[in-house]
């Protein structure tokens, strides 16, 4: 008997005779939130990331002024000219997302076009983000809906960080240790 | 390299009273999961639909365990479907015999680890060192346990044993081309750590992993962190192996919403954990194999009343509220499942043959604390009681207890014994002799009345009352 076989035939045994269980589904799946930027921006900017909230126009030169002259990698797809090819050296990344999570503050990539792949994200020190107001959602189970499981998925909540030094959060370990989000209204 | 638990003798009263002497151990635990459940209970509060949530954690979790078998098969063909490999193993052995040859199959000597549970279970590490291939804890606190060749003591926070300076001392001690003047500062450590690692996570052919969630209908596995160690070794090395309990199935996609929820909130006590990586089959090039754990599960899940225990999240939300756990720590329990949630798992997945695991149902009191916070309502104090009566008992007790049934059984032996006692009273001492003084060292006896209260009743005392 394989051991899949016998797995199997143990779960089979173990729960004969067991009846099922209803899901019952009574937690919030859609949100009336007031402001979405406004609380996207505050939760985020909890995780001391650096947030700014601009209209769409100024986000190109807001992307120059913050790029400055550091080496950062522009993925395919994202509408910006020029950028730095090579991982080992970049300063950072700039890239868009799939969607936004205004309730955790949170960032989902969706690695498809403009937002590079999961290395380039990772790699750099530094990771500005793109967020356009419509793809920010109100709470987790919006964004759930929204995603595409057979694509890699990277939920971003502020930079990277770790609470095993006595349970207090600090920035700053292997991720990038500077995330800036952009929001464009 | 660290130790493993399996064989630790002596038991957990023991231990605890060791435990609890060590000063600077009670003052860490204290300082750490009084700040944890600080931060737990305000963005759990934040959510007005968290019993919601719960409760359809619960049931997600039970429906799982009630069709496993289906649901493992559906997500073994998913997994295949994207191009990744599924393996199952029946026990710790089968499993590390799996792993260790998909290893050897790449001809590399390293490989580079995310934080498993699983895998400190099966005590993987040791397993693949037998072979020549050394294991590299990459997430902070387990690097801190395998530096200092230490034991996990929590699941979450396995180096929560240790303060700051403590760590650095560690750092200073096992870590090559560390700064000499390190300090005890949290984010300098996290940046020695980042500096120390570095290399190996860019240069690395080989990650292993356990995971979070495993969702059937996709086949996507789910890894939750904070530093990024966990991407690292998810995205850059060209082989992934995953090690994955079998009770950590969902059925379907809309799931994590709910766990999603409720599992970062209970663990670390944040709104979102900095990280989250889900992936399903092999992804940008990257070979991916999946491992099925059984190793005991299939035992649990047979049993009525401890196959709750199977729905645990470990979160570590109720080892951070346990009373017992802040006091005695987490090497007290043997076992890398430490603190209530350790006390009925342990017992279920290795048995009650050795003193220890025996011991670990009497780990509590009994306070129900764990249960109130567990994301997905574990009667952790019902699970307790029930592997208390399982669990083996001295002779003298049990021939106690068969003494004791035989008279309660009759209210005639009954009467006659409190009679016969009542008689005896002025014989009896305030404390029990030879080994019953363990009971009374704690405890008082009670006092037995001249008179019981049916001969009391009978004599006409109803009448008394006026």
């Amino acid at each position: 008997m394989t051991a899949r076989d016998e797995i199997l035939a143990r779960i089979g045994r173990a729960v004969a005779g067991a009846p099922d269980v209803e899901i019952p589904r009574g937690y919030r799946t859609t949100q009336q939130a007031g402001d979405l930027v406004e609380l996207f921006a505050e939760r985020v900017g909890d995780y001391r990331a650096i947030v700014h909230v601009i209209p769409e126009a100024d986000v190109p030169g807001r992307i120059d002024e913050l790029a400055g002259s550091r080496r950062m990698i522009v993925p395919d797809g994202f509408d910006r000219a020029g950028g730095w090819a090579d991982l080992g050296t970049a300063d950072g990344v700039i890239t868009g997302c799939a969607v936004a999570i205004a309730e955790t503050g949170t960032i989902v990539l969706d690695h498809g076009p403009g937002q590079g792949t999961r290395a380039q994200t990772l790699v750099p020190d530094r990771h500005l983000c793109v967020v356009r107001a419509g793809q920010i959602v109100a709470g987790v189970p919006e964004a759930v809906a929204r995603l595409d499981p057979s694509r890699p998925l990277t939920w971003i909540s502020g930079p990277s960080a770790t609470s095993d030094i006595e349970l207090n959060r600090v920035e700053g370990v292997h991720g990038p240790r500077t995330l800036e989000v952009i929001i464009s209204t | 390299m660290s130790a493993t638990f399996l064989g630790m003798p002596g038991n957990f009263p023991e231990n605890a009273s060791e435990a609890v002497q060590n000063s600077q151990l009670r003052y860490n635990l204290r300082k750490a999961t009084s700040t944890i459940r600080g931060k737990r209970a305000g963005v759990v509060a934040e959510l007005p639909d968290w019993q919601d949530l719960r409760a359809a954690g619960k049931a997600i979790k039970d429906h799982t365990l009630r069709n496993l078998d289906r649901y493992l098969v559906m997500m073994e063909e998913a997994v295949t479907r994207a191009g990744g490999t599924v393996h199952w193993a029946r026990d710790a052995a089968e499993a590390n015999r799996i792993v260790t040859g998909l290893v050897q199959a790449t001809g590399e000597r390293e490989v580079v680890k995310v934080k498993s549970m699983a895998t400190q279970e099966i005590g993987l590490n040791e397993a693949l060192a037998e072979h020549g291939i050394e294991a590299y804890e990459t997430d902070l606190a387990e690097l801190i346990v395998q530096l200092g060749d230490d034991f996990p003591s929590h699941i979450l926070v396995p180096a929560i044993h240790r303060n700051r300076s403590e760590i650095r001392e560690i750092f200073l001690d096992k870590m090559p081309k560390v700064p000499e003047n390190l300090t005890d500062d949290p984010s300098a450590l996290a940046e020695a750590a980042r500096l120390h690692l570095r290399e190996r996570f860019l240069r690395s052919k080989v990650a292993i992993s356990g995971a979070n969630f495993m969702v059937a209908e996709t086949g996507t596995l789910v890894v939750l962190e904070s530093e990024g160690n966990g991407r690292m070794c998810l995205t850059l090395p060209e082989t992934l192996i995953s090690v994955v309990g079998i009770e950590k199935l969902l059925p379907a996609w809309r799931d994590l919403e709910v766990f999603l929820q409720l599992l970062p909130r209970s663990s670390t006590g944040e709104r979102m954990n900095p990280y989250t990586s889900m992936w399903t089959g092999a992804v940008e090039g990257q070979a991916f194999h999946l491992v099925l754990l059984d190793n005991g599960r299939t035992d649990v899940l047979a049993d009525e009343v401890g196959r709750q225990a199977l729905r645990c999240i470990r979160c570590s939300a109720c080892l951070n509220v346990c009373p017992v756990y802040e006091r005695a720590g987490g090497h007290a329990y043997g076992s890398v499942y430490p603190g209530p949630i350790g006390a009925i798992l342990t017992p279920q997945l290795r048995g009650m043959s050795s003193e220890l695991d025996a011991s670990l149902p009497f780990a509590s009191s009994l306070c129900g604390a764990c249960y109130d916070v567990c994301p997905v309502a574990i009667d952790i104090p019902e699970v307790l009681v029930d592997l208390r009566s399982k669990a083996p008992h001295p002779a003298a007790e049990r021939a106690g207890m068969k003494v004791a049934g035989w008279i309660l059984n009759d209210h005639v032996r009954l009467a006659q014994a409190q009679r016969l006692a009542g008689r005896l009273r002025g014989l009896v001492p305030k404390r029990l002799p030879g080994p019953a003084s363990a009971w009374t060292d704690t405890r008082d006896l009670p006092e037995i009345p001249a008179e019981s209260f049916r001969d009391w009743w009978e004599r006409g005392g109803r009448d008394d009352r006026a």
